[in-house]
């Protein structure tokens, strides 16, 4: 310490005015840029500041619930929040959560990157604007629109389909069906699979055009078909585009909660069929249980919100690092 | 069209193999929903989906069949792929048209001006009659709260990245509003609600606000962005060039070119945040009667008034025509939202230079 301090004291003065020489040269001395420079950065540390207040205020809250739960906080399947000793857990909601999410998943993906398929290569060209332009639009409907729609409208048409299923599959046990109402899990899953369908069609939309040209022209060059252009130059092209929008659509079903609660019949058991009402998700119960909650309530509720927050964090964190590694073309600062 | 394709088909070339005419999906299709409808008859099914199954299942094995012994394995495997596709296309298309034939139908009923001036004040969720008034100005305050706070802090952190961004602090921000933007609408709620706890509030319009400002910003931060980066380099240094300071090329040059891409993400993050539900649920509370004061007491939003209807009225018709009303009045919120942001992006398309 003493001898760095020595060092400096022992030059001439001659580095201060080449600092403030470099500054000027940043144009960042101007009272009025270091004001914008200031304001701009701050706006920037305070999104900053939001996402670790969120994880902090959250985990505060959520550890007042937990250090009085006197179940077990991940494995019990009950929430009773109002009784003494209070006594809840999140195996059901996490359950329940992961398995309509991969339903919506397993419906929705294929569908969406075959319509992005075909707006950029089968449509009639004249079609493909409009479409797409519907697409947009109905990515902006509202989710509590699709959870009344799908309340009063998908739910009754669904007895046909569990009917069917129960009948030809119903042996597997997955799909078995005691004829009760279907606001069962399946019904979620399709539900949640309209509502992510326009966001991954929109996003693969936007990969598939961005293809070489000449990539696709060579491969019909040699002599491929229009399904061969898509196997060799398309789908390899844009795999880590539909990968990444495919985890944007499962970000927003992990999270859905108006769809789930005007939907599903809750309870606090995992069933083996999908048909069968009950379960639950995160959301869905946060939704569903806030009404008679009391303080000690909302705490937990706010438990198993965090745990959300988690585990969309890391969905989306690896989306975006699958994103991040495709270069990106930028007009400024090129 | 088909004298054409059979004129080459009486003269096969060397180079292309033969191919069927140009009408032969559509009779194929013709011919297989006959034959599932003579399946359908004979074998006494009476549900018209197992007939429309039948005859896509016919379809794609005759399509495959006949391309294959025609035209070769690989062109029947690519009409397959186009028929899979197309369907997938129209299997998609009847939920979304359902869900905007229901609320355009449903919705009509009682949606009229009376529906949009009077409250639920008077009225029980089981009887008709009653509006949105008093939802229509809770979502304007609310929403119009929130764009005031997200707007400008989303368009700043965006000219700070764009502009002066460089390093850690940037980039910790990029990958941090990346995040921001799955943040579930509950969360965010959960958050404000947190903060209540602890100052021990009652449910008000401005809190709402405070967890839809949250939603808003990466979304205006991230279209502010791309706005901002079509913006051409010549034109900054020129600026720069004349002694202009950094600011003002900021705020006279930068700005003034892609103002319009700018409102528009705006505009289409408002349309985003005006249908959210959960976070008004957990903080606003929702109220029958009139408040227009957002900072205190609890108000009513669009969303939140249809989720009422639904889910306290036990199964009223007049609730659930009430509702769908809302939703027809939400949606061509939003949709004229997001009409206006395209109309002024075209307008207003920044001007690249070349």
């Amino acid at each position: 310490m003493d001898t760095s301090t020595e060092i400096t004291d022992t030059p001439p003065p001659a580095p201060q005015p080449s600092v403030e020489q470099k500054r000027a040269a940043r144009g960042a001395t101007r009272p009025g840029d270091r004001i914008f420079l200031g304001l701009s950065r701050g706006s920037g540390i305070f999104l900053l500041v939001i996402m670790a207040a969120i994880a902090v205020f959250l985990t505060y809250r959520a550890s007042l619930a937990i250090s009085k739960d006197h179940g077990n906080f991940l494995t019990t399947f009950d929430w009773n929040t109002s009784i003494q000793p209070p006594s809840f857990g999140i195996a059901v909601l996490a359950y329940g959560t992961v398995i309509s999410s991969i339903i919506a998943m397993v419906l929705a993906v294929p569908v969406a990157v075959a319509i992005a398929l075909f707006l950029t290569h089968y449509a009639p060209r004249r079609l493909r604007g409009p479409i797409a332009y519907v697409i947009d639009l109905l990515a902006a409907v509202p989710s509590i629109v699709y959870g009344l729609w799908g309340a009063l409208i998908l739910v009754p048409h669904m007895n046909g389909l569990f009917g069917w299923l129960n009948d030809y599959l119903g042996w597997t046990g997955l799909f078995s069906w005691d004829q009760g109402a279907p606001r069962s899990m399946l019904t979620v899953g399709i539900l949640l699979a309209i509502m992510i369908l326009p966001i991954i069609t929109n996003v693969s939309r936007e990969v598939f055009r961005q293809v070489p040209q000449m990539h696709e022209e060579a491969a019909l060059a040699l002599g491929a078909t229009r399904w061969e252009v898509i196997r060799m130059a398309v789908i390899p092209f844009g795999r880590s585009g539909v990968i990444s929008a495919s985890m944007l659509g499962l970000g927003r079903a992990l999270g859905e909660t108006m769809a789930v609660a005007t939907v599903l019949s809750p309870d606090f058991l995992i069933h083996g069929s999908l048909l069968n009402p009950g379960g639950g998700t995160f959301a869905q119960n946060i939704a569903s249980k806030f009404g008679e909650a009391d303080e000690f309530g909302r705490d937990a509720l706010i438990a198993s919100g965090l745990v959300l927050f988690v585990i969309t964090l890391l969905v989306n964190g690896a989306a975006r690092m699958i994103i991040a590694r495709r270069a990106e073309y930028s007009g400024a600062n090129a | 069209m088909s004298h054409a394709a059979a004129v080459t088909d009486q003269r096969p070339s060397t180079l292309r193999g033969a191919s069927l005419p140009k009408w032969s999906p559509w009779a194929i299709a013709a011919g297989s929903v006959a034959v599932s409808v003579g399946i359908g008859l004979a074998a006494g099914l009476d549900s018209k989906v197992q007939w429309g199954l039948i005859a896509g299942l016919i379809f794609l094995v005759a399509t495959y069949g006949i391309a294959a012994g025609v035209e070769g394995r690989r062109q029947a495997k690519d009409r397959i792929a186009t028929a899979l596709v197309w369907v997938a296309f129209l299997v998609a298309v009847v939920p979304l048209v359902s869900l905007v034939w229901v609320t355009v139908s449903r919705g009509v009923k009682v949606l009229d001006i009376y529906f949009l001036t009077h409250s639920m004040g008077i009225v029980a969720d089981s009887q008709p009659g009653g509006g949105i008034y008093h939802a229509i100005i809770g979502s304007l305050e609310q929403v119009g709260l929130a764009t005031i706070i997200a707007a400008p802090v989303g368009i700043l952190t965006a000219v700070y990245l764009v502009e002066y961004g460089r390093g850690g602090l940037s980039r910790a921000i990029t990958f941090f509003v990346d995040v921001m933007t799955g943040v579930p609408s509950i969360v965010a709620g959960l958050f404000i609600l947190s903060l209540m706890l602890i100052f021990n509030m009652e449910p008000f319009g401005f809190a709402g606000s405070l967890a839809l400002a949250i939603l808003m910003m990466p979304v205006v931060v991230r279209s502010t962005e791309e706005m901002l980066k079509l913006v051409p380099n010549e034109l900054r240094e020129a600026s720069l060039a004349l002694g202009v300071p950094k600011w003002r090329t900021i705020l006279k040059v930068v700005l003034p070119t892609s103002i319009g891409g700018i409102v528009t993400g705006v505009m289409l993050a408002i349309a985003r945040i005006a249908g959210e539900t959960a976070p008004v649920l957990l903080l606003v509370f929702g109220n029958r009667f009139i408040n227009n004061n957002p900072f205190e007491g609890a108000q009513q939003s669009l969303p939140l008034y249809i989720y009422q209807q639904y889910a306290n009225s036990a199964g009223a018709n007049a609730a659930y025509d009430r509702a769908w009303a809302a939703s027809l009045t939400l949606i061509a919120f939003v949709m004229i939202l997001n009409l206006a942001a395209r109309a002024i992006a075209r307008w207003k398309a920044p001007k690249t230079g070349r």
